[in-house]
C-alpha cells in the first residue's frame, strides 16, 4: 500500500523528464491542481448546504431574533423551545408514525410482487407473456396524475380516504419495480436454475432460494429508491387525507404551514423534524442511496 | 454443476415436469401484482380518459359532455398561462440543472481532496423531501427579512426583488431552487457514466498527442452522450411534473405567475372539484410529455453516440 505512494511523490521519471509542471506538483496526498479545483468548488458545495443550515440556525432562534440585521448564524440564546412546540401543535410524532407504516408497507409490497411478477416475465413462458409485458411498459410513461383522479374516487367510493389501506394499496404494486426486476433477473445465468431444477426444486423454490439471493444489489436499489419516494411523496397523501391524525410527514409540515404561515421558527423546526431521519441514513449509507439512482436510473421524484 | 453429472433423460423428465406446470406458474407468479396493477394503474388510466368526456363534480351524477373540455382547454387563456409557466420552467431549469451537474460531475471524477464531502453536499437535497426545503426556500426568498436579500442588500443592490411576491421573480425562483435540488441526482448519473468511459480511450489519444481539451471534447463528450440523453429525457418528463414547490412556495401565485399544469390539476380537480376538467388537463400532459420525449428519441442519432 504505501510503495505506489512513495514512488508517486518522485518526480516522474520519462515523460516529463523530471520536470513536474506546477499543477502536477504534490502536495500532501494531492497535487497543486486538485487543491485548487477542491478550492474552487468549496463555496459551490457550501451553497448546496447553506439551505439546510439557515434551515436548522432558524429553528433555533426565537422569533424575536429572527429578524436581527445582521442575522446570525449561530443564535444567542439558543432557543430549543420550537421543537417542544412543534410536537405539541401538531401530533408530529403520529405523523412519523403514518409515514413509516406508508413508506415501510409498500416498500415491502412491492419487493414480494414485483420480484414474483418479474419472476414470470424473465423466465416463465405463458400465453400473452409479450403484450402483458408491453402492457407494463406502456403505463411507465403516463405521469401518476392521470390516475390520481380516478383513484382519488375509487377511494371514496370504498370509505377509504383517511385510511392505511388507502394511503398503502394504490401506491405498492409497481410496473416499474416489475421492469427493473425482470431486467435485472434476465442477467442470472440459466444454468444456476438448471441445477435447480434437476434436483426437483418446484418454480417458487427456484425464486426463493436461487433468484432472491442473487439478486441483492436489485433488491436493496428498489428498496431504497422506493421507501424514499414514499417517505417524500406528497401529492397523493395530501388528496386522500385530510383529517390530521391521518397525515404523513409531508402532509403535515403543509398543514403546520397552514396554521402558522409566517411563524418561520416553528416552520423551521417542523422542516428539520421531518428531514433528520432521512439525512441521517443518508450521511451513514449513502453509497447505497447512490447505487440505488445509477441502478434504478429514477430519482427522488 | 449436479446438471452435468446427471443423465440427459432425467434432466429432460424434470423439464417437461416444469413446461406443464410452468402456465399456472406464470399466473401464480403474476397474480399478486397483476391485480394491484390493473386496479390502480391500467384501469385508472382509462377511466381518467372517460372522466375527461364528462362534467362530473362527484355532487351531481356525471353528464357526458365528449370533448367540450378539451375545447375549453383550448380556449381557456388561463391554461394557456400554465403551458407557458411549465413550459419556461422545463427550458429554463434542465439545461442549466444538467451543465452544472456535469460540471460537478468531471470535478468530482478526479481524485480530490475531500471528495466525499463534495459528493453529500451535492447529494444531499436530492434525498430531502421537496416540501421541507420548499419551506426553507419559502423562508430564504422572504423579501424583508430573507437570507438571500439581506445577503444582496449587503452586497450593495438597493432594491432585491420581491421574490415569491413578484410577478416577475416568483417563477425564476422557484427554479432556481429546483436547479438546487435536482443537480445532485443528475450529478451522480453522470459520474456513472464518467466512470464508464474507458481509461484505453485516454490513453491511446494521449499517445497519439491529444492535449486534456482535446481530450475532454473529442473523448469524454462523446462518450458521455448516451448518459447525457438518459438525463435529459427524465429530468424534462420530471420537470413537466413540477408540483410541491408550486404549492408551497407560492400557492400558484401571485396571479398565477407560478401556477403549474400539475398545479392546475390539483386545484381544478381536489379544490372545485371540476373532476372532468381536471382529468382531460392530465391527458394533455400526458400528450405533451409522450410528445416530447418521442421527438427527443427521434433526434438523438444525430447526437448521441453508443459506443
Amino acid at each position: 500500500m504505501a510503495r505506489p505512494m512513495s514512488v508517486s511523490k518522485g518526480p516522474r521519471v520519462g515523460r516529463d523528464r523530471g520536470r513536474v509542471s506546477l499543477m502536477r506538483r504534490k502536495l500532501g496526498a494531492f497535487t497543486v491542481g486538485q487543491w485548487l479545483l477542491a478550492l474552487f468548488l468549496l463555496p459551490t458545495a457550501l451553497f448546496m448546504l447553506a439551505p439546510f443550515v439557515w434551515m436548522v440556525s432558524t429553528s433555533l432562534k426565537t422569533s424575536g431574533q429572527v429578524f436581527e440585521y445582521p442575522p446570525n448564524l449561530i443564535p444567542h440564546p439558543i432557543e430549543w423551545g420550537n421543537y417542544l412546540k412543534v410536537f405539541t401543535v401538531l401530533p408530529f410524532a403520529r405523523f412519523f408514525l403514518n409515514s413509516f407504516i406508508v413508506a415501510a408497507s409498500v416498500t415491502v409490497l412491492q419487493l414480494v410482487t414485483s420480484s414474483l411478477a418479474a419472476y414470470a416475465f424473465a423466465r416463465l413462458r405463458f400465453p400473452g407473456r409479450d403484450a402483458l409485458f408491453l402492457g407494463y411498459l406502456g403505463t411507465l410513461m403516463i405521469p401518476g396524475q392521470v390516475v390520481i383522479i380516478p383513484n382519488f374516487i375509487l377511494l371514496r367510493y370504498l370509505g377509504w380516504i383517511n385510511t392505511y389501506q388507502g394511503l398503502i394499496l394504490p401506491a405498492a404494486f409497481s410496473a416499474f419495480g416489475t421492469f427493473l426486476l425482470r431486467q435485472f433477473f434476465l442477467t442470472i445465468p440459466n444454468e444456476l436454475e438448471d441445477a435447480a431444477v434437476v434436483d426437483g426444486a418446484s418454480r417458487f423454490q427456484i425464486y426463493l432460494r436461487v433468484i432472491l439471493p442473487l439478486s441483492g444489489p436489485a433488491l436493496s436499489a428498489l428498496a431504497i429508491f422506493t421507501f424514499l419516494f414514499q417517505w417524500n411523496s406528497f401529492l397523493f397523501p395530501l388528496v386522500v387525507t385530510n383529517s390530521v391524525d391521518m397525515n404523513t410527514l409531508t402532509v403535515g409540515l403543509r398543514t403546520l404551514q397552514g396554521q402558522y404561515n409566517t411563524a418561520w421558527t416553528l416552520l423551521m423546526a417542523g422542516s428539520v423534524v421531518a428531514l433528520l431521519p432521512v439525512l441521517l441514513v443518508f450521511v451513514v449509507a449513502q453509497r447505497y442511496f447512490i447505487r440505488g439512482i445509477t441502478l434504478t436510473g429514477l430519482g427522488g421524484r | 454443476m449436479s446438471a452435468q453429472t446427471s443423465s440427459p433423460p432425467r434432466r429432460r423428465r424434470a423439464q417437461r415436469r416444469l413446461a406443464r406446470g410452468e402456465v399456472w406458474a406464470a399466473y401464480g407468479f403474476l397474480l399478486p401484482n397483476l391485480i394491484g396493477f390493473l386496479i390502480f394503474t391500467f384501469v385508472p388510466v382509462f377511466a381518467a380518459l372517460i372522466i375527461s368526456l364528462t362534467n362530473w363534480d362527484l355532487l351531481q351524477p356525471a353528464k357526458w359532455v365528449g370533448i367540450r373540455n378539451y375545447l375549453q382547454l383550448m380556449q381557456d387563456p388561463l391554461f394557456g398561462q400554465v403551458l407557458r409557466n411549465t413550459a419556461i420552467y422545463v427550458v429554463g431549469t434542465v439545461p442549466v440543472q444538467m451543465t452544472l451537474a456535469l460540471l460537478v460531475a468531471l470535478a468530482l471524477n478526479q481524485n480530490l481532496p475531500g471528495k466525499l464531502f463534495f459528493r453529500t453536499a451535492f447529494f444531499m437535497p436530492v434525498v430531502a423531501s421537496t416540501v421541507a426545503v420548499a419551506l426553507v426556500w419559502r423562508w430564504i426568498f422572504n423579501a424583508d427579512f430573507g437570507l438571500l436579500n439581506e445577503a444582496l442588500y449587503a452586497l450593495g443592490v438597493k432594491q432585491p426583488p420581491h421574490w415569491l411576491s413578484s410577478t416577475h421573480w416568483a417563477l425564476p425562483a422557484i427554479m432556481i431552487m429546483s436547479v438546487w435540488q435536482q443537480i445532485g441526482y443528475s450529478m451522480v448519473l453522470f459520474l456513472a457514466g464518467l466512470q464508464g468511459v474507458p481509461a484505453h480511450l485516454h490513453e491511446a489519444a494521449r499517445i497519439d498527442g491529444a492535449g486534456p481539451v482535446q481530450r475532454f471534447f473529442f473523448i469524454t463528450i462523446p462518450m458521455l452522450t448516451p448518459t447525457t440523453f438518459f438525463v435529459m429525457v427524465i429530468s424534462v418528463i420530471n420537470s413537466f411534473q413540477v408540483f410541491d414547490q408550486a404549492l408551497i412556495m407560492t400557492e400558484g401565485g401571485p396571479a398565477n405567475a407560478t401556477n403549474t399544469i400539475v398545479f392546475h390539476i390539483y386545484r381544478n380537480a381536489f379544490q372545485y372539484f371540476h373532476m372532468g376538467y381536471a382529468a382531460a388537463m392530465a391527458w394533455v400532459l400526458f400528450g405533451i410529455i409522450f410528445v416530447v420525449t418521442l421527438v427527443q428519441f427521434r433526434y438523438q442519432q444525430r447526437w448521441v453516440h453508443y459506443g
